[in-house]
């Protein structure tokens, strides 16, 4: 029972590695949780695929300080970006803002629907042609073959 | 009609190759355009390395330099330090910033391998760096003799990079 209990205590000490609160401490919960989206949506520049929480890089916890240190004077979620931005560039955002070069990235998976409707629209227009109408004689030739399948269906 | 139609897939199979080729395969993806270019060097007062007086951004202005982000920790910064060393012979006026590093350690190295700095100013905590937008040494900054930054250029300095940089620093003059 006691070993069960140390394996447990074990277990739950991989959540200590998330950031550490005791570096970050904010008086308010909700900047705590502002810092931690932030941390969550801002991108380490050095190591491309990772946030500035997951990241280990000096840079990445450079940031994170700078990210404390800008929020403790009080900065909206916002300045932190523009400041961030201003000296990073587009990058350091997940999120890329809305504007004319980014058009592309944001209206083009908009795009690509449009046209695969339209596609659809054009095939579906195709297919959907009338069959042409029987002619006499075929007429007479199909009410010829369904009378046959009836008399070996017999 | 019909036929035609049998050819989108290979349209946007070209389209999409063409558009992951010139994504995926000649952009750098090592390097990051700076934010900075066209504008002027971050105001500092930061410690000279050599003899510890404080300089502040008016003294970066004056006459176009490099200015090269280096540090002792740093490999590559090491294997480009013997190209500074020329580039400077030839009069080309360079201002490093050493870093997050120890001065001592940067003056041990400037002497074991050469200085071709004009000064080296230092930022152990990094907070110059981080005004430019430093993520990883060696980057080098080319500014005008107004301190205006008008180029960046991330990783070593090699007679390969200098090809281009060069001429961007010459036309600066």
């Amino acid at each position: 029972m006691k070993h069960c209990l140390w394996l447990l205590c074990l277990i739950a000490l991989p959540s200590w590695a998330i950031i550490d609160g005791h570096k970050y401490p904010f008086e308010d919960p909700e900047d705590t949780a502002r810092f931690e989206q932030l941390a969550e949506d801002l991108r380490c520049p050095k190591c491309q695929n990772q946030n500035l929480a997951d990241s280990n890089a000096p840079v990445a916890a450079d940031l994170r300080d700078k990210v404390y240190e800008l929020m403790q004077e009080g900065k909206s979620d916002d300045e932190v970006v523009t400041y961030l931005v201003d000296r990073y560039g587009d990058f350091v955002r997940y999120k890329p803002p809305f504007r004319l070069d980014t058009l592309l990235l944001w209206g083009g998976p908009a795009l690509l629907l449009l046209f695969g409707i339209l596609l659809l629209a054009l095939l579906r227009r195709q297919q959907a042609q009338p069959v042409a109408e029987l002619s006499a004689e075929e007429k007479a030739r199909l009410e010829a073959l369904k009378s046959s399948l009836d008399e070996e269906s017999k | 009609m019909n036929r035609l139609l049998l050819f989108i897939p290979l349209v946007i199979f070209a389209l999409m190759g063409l558009v992951f080729w010139v994504g995926l395969g000649i952009e750098d993806k090592t390097s990051l355009p700076s934010p900075l270019i066209g504008k002027p060097f971050p105001e500092f007062e930061l410690g000279v390395v050599e003899d510890g007086r404080t300089l502040t951004t008016k003294d970066l202005q004056g006459q176009p330099a490099l200015v090269n982000v280096w540090a002792t920790w740093c490999p590559t910064c090491k294997a480009e330090h013997a190209f500074l060393n020329e580039l400077a012979e030839q009069g080309i006026r360079i201002i490093g910033i050493n870093y997050k590093d120890d001065v001592m350690k940067a003056r041990d190295w400037l002497k074991a391998y050469g200085n071709p700095y004009a000064y080296n100013l230092s930022d152990p905590q990094g907070k110059l760096g981080l005004e430019l937008g430093v993520y990883g040494a060696p980057e080098t900054f080319l500014i005008d003799s107004e301190g205006i930054i008008r180029g960046k250029h991330i990783g070593d300095l090699n007679p390969v990079v200098w090809e281009s940089l060069g001429k961007q620093f010459g036309e600066m003059q």
